[in-house]
């Protein structure tokens, strides 16, 4: 069975946590104690349909009493095909960041339309943000159908709008689904009131929606997590370098390149669960052996090495990039304001170095994706594209060929706060 | 991949995150199937090195004895490091007040001793089984969840958690909370649990035990620390656990399931959530659990 993560953003009002309760309770996913709670508080809010389905979502008390989604919420439900998982997002511009974070490690998301306003510009900015992240395909579901009659005209004028406007961005895949969450069209079932709609229901869609799997094809890269050496006497020389392959695949044999040190050597030995494998993939927790005593510690990047590829392999199309300067957009995720010298943390996988914002370079507008001229501040939700200097060398791939090696988060030294996170566009 | 070796690769990855970004982390345990799933997690993350944390029990002194014993011969077997601290212990020497009730419940106590074991072996991070699914306020933690010196979390103030980059940066006195098996559901560990064959304790499938209904309409099982009224029937009943807590807080299902399968094949039936069914303390108000956790609870 296969795992699906994708993350929904709307408007407040466009009823994204009344389509996730409603795709949790047409599929079963929700318990009937759950339900009981549920009807009693929808009784005590007054909202008129029978359950207030968004009370689901919204977690906190604060987010209950004020009824709108402040921080992500995760939300799980399997099918007789998949396992989903689902971060719900605040739609709010304030909650920007809390967005960012829901998509990141998502392979679709899905954008709302309230169908009485078509394209808004939390769309434009909730699609935007999906590009940035590099989400890999967008669903946008027009909703709220029930309140257009269920025009076909009115979801066709919506569909062309948005293709118009996503002819800017690169995003890669594009659907579209007519729906109403809280009549439930077209959410699970098909729905006779759009029988003008030949195109799968909401859930069918995901239960079919190719999952991309770049990770399998992509150029090997592996960093190293932990050191295990157990030190005993039958074990007196083990040295294993822990992590998960990040992409590509690894082989006993091959040669590789190790940074940011900058040495050659050869992998002896791959485990994975106390068993020797030849290959390993991405994704894989394994435990790589190296042929050669070399300062090898947490952070340390493997690659194959592009001088000798054994086994006459071609010279990789994309060598991993090791610079201590280099270029990312970065979406600013505190409070406090960004200050010129602040004393940061890079960290990347497991990898960590000082850092500084070395220049602000533009700005990037969240509603038409122009760059514009940076006034040099940097605060909460601001996406800007920067300049970054590490005090170690980062072992890096642009974010749009390898999202595990291009991605990064700062930290502020002082507070211990994750002030930023960002994407190598070097 | 198949979607219980991602979620596998993904809580390996979590605990090896912890051995290298902690000094004196520590893995959580209760002898209930998550954390059993926990330490499974860590055999496969670690051998052929020790775990590089202990694992750290909180006995509340109302834990069903099979738990206990399958913890103790499990430490044994593994030959890994076990730390007990009683919650009895903490009620003397803070002077407490103990549970009262019909159902003496020592949920809220524990916390105590939580942060007093915390505090005695100066952990910075403790790892632990809990999962988004059991509760809303869980839903919204992070997997490296920040707590300040009085272990309390604000859900207001949580550090965004992007890709799989855990920052685990903290002050002197601080912890995180680390949950590995956060995006598992209750299904998700019991397919796990067959595909790995993990042995768990007995009270998890059908037995006879000696139980009264409280007025919920829930199981609870007769022990010494439960106060029977006049009007509460003994009934001889098949029942298992879903969740292994307190004996005074843990009600048990009806239940004919000898095997792992009977339990999923039962679970895929079922209306009733895992906490729903057999928590009590849960029902108190609407936001029971945030306000619980806000005060330094796991």
């Amino acid at each position: 069975m296969e795992l699906l993560r994708f993350f929904t953003a709307g408007n407040v009002d466009d009823g994204k946590s009344t389509l996730i309760g409603r795709l949790l309770y047409d599929s079963k996913s929700i318990s009937t104690d759950i339900l009981e709670t549920l009807t009693k508080q929808s009784k005590t809010t007054g909202v008129d349909a029978d359950i207030d389905l968004a009370l689901l979502t919204d977690g906190l008390r604060a987010e209950r009493e004020q009824g709108i989604t402040i921080d992500v919420a995760y939300k799980y439900f399997t099918t007789e095909k998949r396992k989903f998982i689902i971060a719900d997002t605040p739609g709010h511009v304030q909650y920007t960041r809390n967005m960012f974070t829901g998509a990141s490690n998502t392979d679709l998301a899905i954008i709302l339309v309230d169908a009485r306003h078509g394209i808004t510009e939390q769309t434009r900015r909730h699609s935007i943000i999906s590009n940035i992240v590099g989400i890999p395909h967008v669903l946008v579901c027009i909703n709220k159908m029930d309140l257009v009659n269920y025009d076909e005209a009115v979801y066709e004028k919506i569909k062309a709008d948005y293709e118009h406007f996503a002819e800017s961005l690169n995003l890669k895949k594009v659907s579209f689904i007519p729906t109403s969450a809280l009549t439930g069209d077209n959410v699970v079932k098909h729905s006779e009131n759009l029988s003008w709609y030949q195109g799968p229901s909401l859930f069918e869609f995901l239960e079919t929606v190719e999952i991309e799997q770049d990770f399998k094809t992509q150029e090997a890269r592996f960093q190293v997590q932990y050191v295990i050496r157990p030190q005993t006497e039958e074990l007196h020389d083990y040295r294993g370098y822990a992590g998960s392959v990040l992409s590509g695949s690894f082989k006993k044999g091959d040669k590789i390149a190790v940074y940011p040190v900058d040495l050659t050597t050869t992998i002896e030995k791959i485990e994975k669960f106390g068993q020797e494998v030849e290959e390993a993939y991405a994704g894989e927790p394994i435990i790589i052996h190296v042929s050669d005593e070399i300062d090898i510690s947490r952070g340390t990047t493997f690659v194959h090495n592009p001088i000798s590829i054994a086994d006459g392999n071609t010279i990789p199309s994309q060598p991993i990039q090791t610079e201590k300067t280099f270029e990312a957009i970065v979406c600013w995720m505190d409070n406090k304001s960004f200050q010129p010298g602040q004393k940061l943390l890079l960290q990347q996988n497991s990898f960590r170095s000082k850092a500084v914002i070395k220049e602000i370079d533009n700005k990037i507008n969240i509603y038409n994706f122009r760059s514009e001229p940076s006034d040099g501040s940097l605060h909460l939700n601001d996406f800007c594209k920067v300049t970054i200097k590490t005090a170690e060398t980062l072992s890096f791939d642009d974010y749009a060929n390898n999202r595990k090696t291009g991605s990064f988060i700062l930290i502020n030294e002082n507070t211990n706060n994750t002030v930023a996170a960002g994407v190598i566009t070097s | 991949m198949d979607y219980l070796d991602q979620l596998e690769a993904e809580a390996i990855y979590i605990l090896r995150e912890v051995a290298g970004q902690f000094e004196r982390p520590a893995l959580l345990f209760s002898g209930g199937k998550d954390s059993i799933c926990l330490v499974h997690l860590a055999l496969k993350a670690f051998r052929p090195g020790k775990f590089p944390f202990p694992l750290v029990h909180v006995d509340t002194g109302h834990n069903f004895p099979e738990a206990i014993e399958y913890r103790d011969n499990l430490a044994k077997e593994l030959g890994e490091k076990l730390i007990v601290r009683y919650v009895a212990d903490t009620i003397k020497e803070k002077n407490l007040q103990d549970g009262k009730g019909k159902f003496p419940s020592r949920n809220g106590l524990q916390t105590y001793t939580l942060l007093d074991v915390i505090n005695e072996f100066e952990f910075d991070a403790c790892i632990g089984g809990a999962r988004r699914d059991e509760e809303k306020a869980r839903a919204k933690e992070r997997i490296f969840s920040v707590r300040d010196e009085f272990g309390q979390w604000d859900p207001k103030k949580q550090r965004p958690e992007l890709w799989n980059i855990y920052n685990g940066k903290i002050d002197q006195g601080e912890n995180v909370r680390v949950f590995p098996i956060s995006n598992w559901t209750e299904l998700d560990v019991w397919n796990y649990i067959k595909r790995e064959n993990i042995q768990l304790p007995s009270i998890y499938f059908t037995h006879e035990r000696e139980c009264i209904k409280t007025e919920h309409g829930q199981w609870m099982n007769v022990n010494e620390f439960v106060q029977l009224e006049p009007k509460d029937k003994i009934e001889n009943v098949h029942v298992r656990y879903r969740t292994v807590g307190d004996m005074t807080c843990t009600a048990a299902v009806e239940s004919e399931a000898h095997t792992v399968d009977d339990i999923i094949a039962e679970l895929k039936d079922t209306k009733i959530s895992e906490r729903g069914a057999t928590r009590m303390d849960d029902r108190v108000s609407e936001a029971a659990m945030e306000d619980r956790k806000k005060g330094g609870y796991f």
